[in-house]
């Protein structure tokens, strides 16, 4: 009976030994577990933006320092750029599927039938997801240093705030999505069209700073083109401009509310 | 004392009642069944009682708690086995047993439980990974874990095979003796003959009938069969004179083997040998026999079908 359990007394395990952490605590601890067991999950988010910089920075032109971008490199731009890649990746790509997942297949049902509340789960995910979007910033912070020499944000206190918001933003947007999507299938289609939106205005393809002036202003008023404004501006060193700051707290309070608002427990 | 009462729960969907006026008291530490057929309103009964559905109308209250107001305290004391429901695909049943366990303030301890249930070997699959009736055993185990006053099983042996289900019973009964209530769905009246103390019979959202499963039996119409084959060819009156005995419901004209079937009381018996008798016919291969529960629920659950 007492088949692999290494560490519990022989005589008697008793309800104590069974119940070490709080509720909260435990499923944060199982959610963890199953994030890791996600390696597509943890490669796009954790490992990708990395990657990206890295080949990025194989382009001889991306490591000349241009008139037109006030003296800094295109390779500089793309550190925060690839920060936000992590961040859209987490929040829309891969969160939603899980928590519809959650919802379709009665596993939140399940929960409901127990005194700890679904939401206990929902929190988890998000604060997984969260906290891969910060372990991902750090790398390709850190890899973007050592490999490319790019300056650590010239002000650290604006572009901390402008990463938290980003992560916030995008985390609740991929909670409207689930919020919106039926089904795991249905958040997996949403999730990917809004991905490819979310790119463009966080400037994968073309950095916002390079964008032309009618295109920029437009893209300012998405959350991520807000984002690449505000970290850009923290990391040459200016506070991050309120207008986009505002931009971004603004989506963040709107698509948080409706999320939960609008989610489905089953 | 009544620990679960439902009175007049109603619940519509689309404009459909699904239950309709479902009313019915369960006592401490007994074990009360409800059987129906698909679609009768079961699940949606009990998930009431569990508090993941509201009624739109009735009351319905677990130790004096409403299961949807007090939910908190309501789980805390309520075991519930969902007829669907899954888990995290990648959790192991392990994680999954300790998980649970740590939702309760004071839950039973989930090893001997998974031995109990025949688990243990299976602690490190993950859940996907599980066969149909491993998972069913794991959601056994998740319903008792929290070491609950009350247990709703909502088909508890589906997907069992025959030695699990018999395993299950029989620790049915035994929690049972340790004197928890259980409210259990079946459609396997053997299961609802051996464990259940009363049984409520639901069909089309109202409660047909409410009685032991002995009870149940007796009430059934036509609940003693005689069959034989008479050893001559009987004339129309004497088949006339064979509807008219007392309790006789029908009786089935000979078969191809010439075999004639009554359906009848206990109370048809003698009159029936007496009138073989006076007829000076002999019955060649006589059987009779009781009826099933499973006829008494085809019978009380048939009408209109
Ligand atoms: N959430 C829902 N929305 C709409 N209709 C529902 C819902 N839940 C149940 N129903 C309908 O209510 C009826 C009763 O369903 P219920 O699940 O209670 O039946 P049951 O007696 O448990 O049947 P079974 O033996 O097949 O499990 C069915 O006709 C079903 O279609
Ligand atoms: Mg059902």
């Amino acid at each position: 009976m007492q088949t692999g359990t290494t560490t519990a007394p022989a005589t008697a395990p008793g309800p104590s030994a069974a119940r070490r952490r709080g509720p909260a605590a435990a499923v944060l601890i199982a959610e963890a577990r199953l994030f890791l067991r996600e390696p597509g999950s943890l490669f796009w988010v954790f490992a990708f933006p990395s990657v990206l910089l890295v080949i990025l920075g194989f382009v001889p032109a991306f490591k000349e320092a241009q008139d037109d971008l006030g003296g800094r490199r295109v390779i500089d731009l793309y550190v925060p750029i690839s920060i936000l890649l992590a961040m859209i990746t987490a929040g829309v790509q891969a969160m939603p599927p899980v928590l519809t997942a959650y919802r379709e297949r009665g596993i939140l049902r399940r929960m409901s039938a127990t005194p700890v509340r679904p939401s206990a789960l929902l929190a988890a995910q998000i604060l997984l997801h969260g906290a891969a979007c910060l372990g991902s910033a750090l790398l390709v912070t850190v890899v973007g240093r050592t490999a490319y020499g790019v300056p650590l944000p010239g002000q650290p206190a604006g572009y901390l705030l402008a990463l938290l918001l980003s992560a916030a933003a995008a985390l609740c947007l991929g909670a409207t999505i689930c919020a919106l999507s039926r089904t795991a299938k249905a958040a997996t289609a949403v999730g990917s069209v809004a991905y490819l939106v979310m790119m463009f205005t966080a400037g994968v393809w073309l950095p916002v700073q390079a964008m032309p002036d009618i295109l920029r202003r437009v893209v300012e008023i998405t959350p991520f083109g807000a984002a690449s404004q505000a970290l850009e501006q923290a990391a040459s060193g200016s506070w991050p401009g309120w207008i986009h700051l505002g931009v971004l707290a603004l989506w963040t309070a709107v698509t948080g509310v409706a999320a939960s608002r609008m989610f489905r427990w089953q | 004392m009544a620990i679960i009462e439902v009175d007049a729960v109603r619940k519509t969907y689309a404009g459909r009642p699904v239950v309709d006026g479902v009313s019915f008291s369960v006592d401490e530490g007994e074990i009360f069944g409800i059987l129906g057929p698909n679609g009768a309103g079961k699940t949606t009964t009990v998930e009431c009682v569990e508090g993941l559905r509201i009624p739109d109308a009735g009351t319905v209250k677990v130790a004096g708690l409403d299961p949807v107001a007090d939910h908190d305290r309501v789980t805390q004391l309520l075991g519930a086995q969902l007829q669907e429901s899954e888990l995290q695909a990648k959790l192991t049943v392990r994680e999954a047993l300790e998980l649970y366990s740590a939702f309760y303030p004071a839950p039973a301890d989930w090893r001997p439980l998974a031995a109990r249930l025949g688990l243990e070997e299976k602690l490190t699959t993950r859940f996907a990974k599980l066969s149909g009736g491993q998972k069913q055993r794991l959601f056994i185990a998740l319903a008792l874990i929290g070491d609950p006053k009350v247990v709703v099983l909502d088909e508890l042996t589906t997907g069992l095979d025959p030695r699990a289900r018999r395993d299950t019973w029989k620790l049915i009964e035994e929690i049972r003796d340790g004197g928890v209530t259980v409210l259990l769905v079946t459609h396997f009246m053997e299961e609802a003959q051996r464990l259940c103390d009363r049984i409520a019979v639901i069909d089309r959202g109202k409660v047909v009938a409410l009685d032991t499963p002995a009870g149940l039996i007796r009430r059934a119409t036509g609940s003693t069969v005689i069959s034989f084959v008479p050893s001559r060819a009987l004339t129309g009156p004497d088949l006339t004179r064979l509807t008219a005995l007392p309790g006789v419901a029908s009786v089935t004209p000979p078969d191809s083997e010439g075999t004639l079937t009554l359906h009848g009381t206990d109370d048809s018996v003698t009159p029936f040998v007496a009138l073989l008798a006076e007829l000076g016919v002999t019955a060649r291969r006589l059987r009779i026999t009781g009826t099933s529960l499973d006829e008494a629920f085809l019978d009380l659950t048939e009408q209109d079908a």
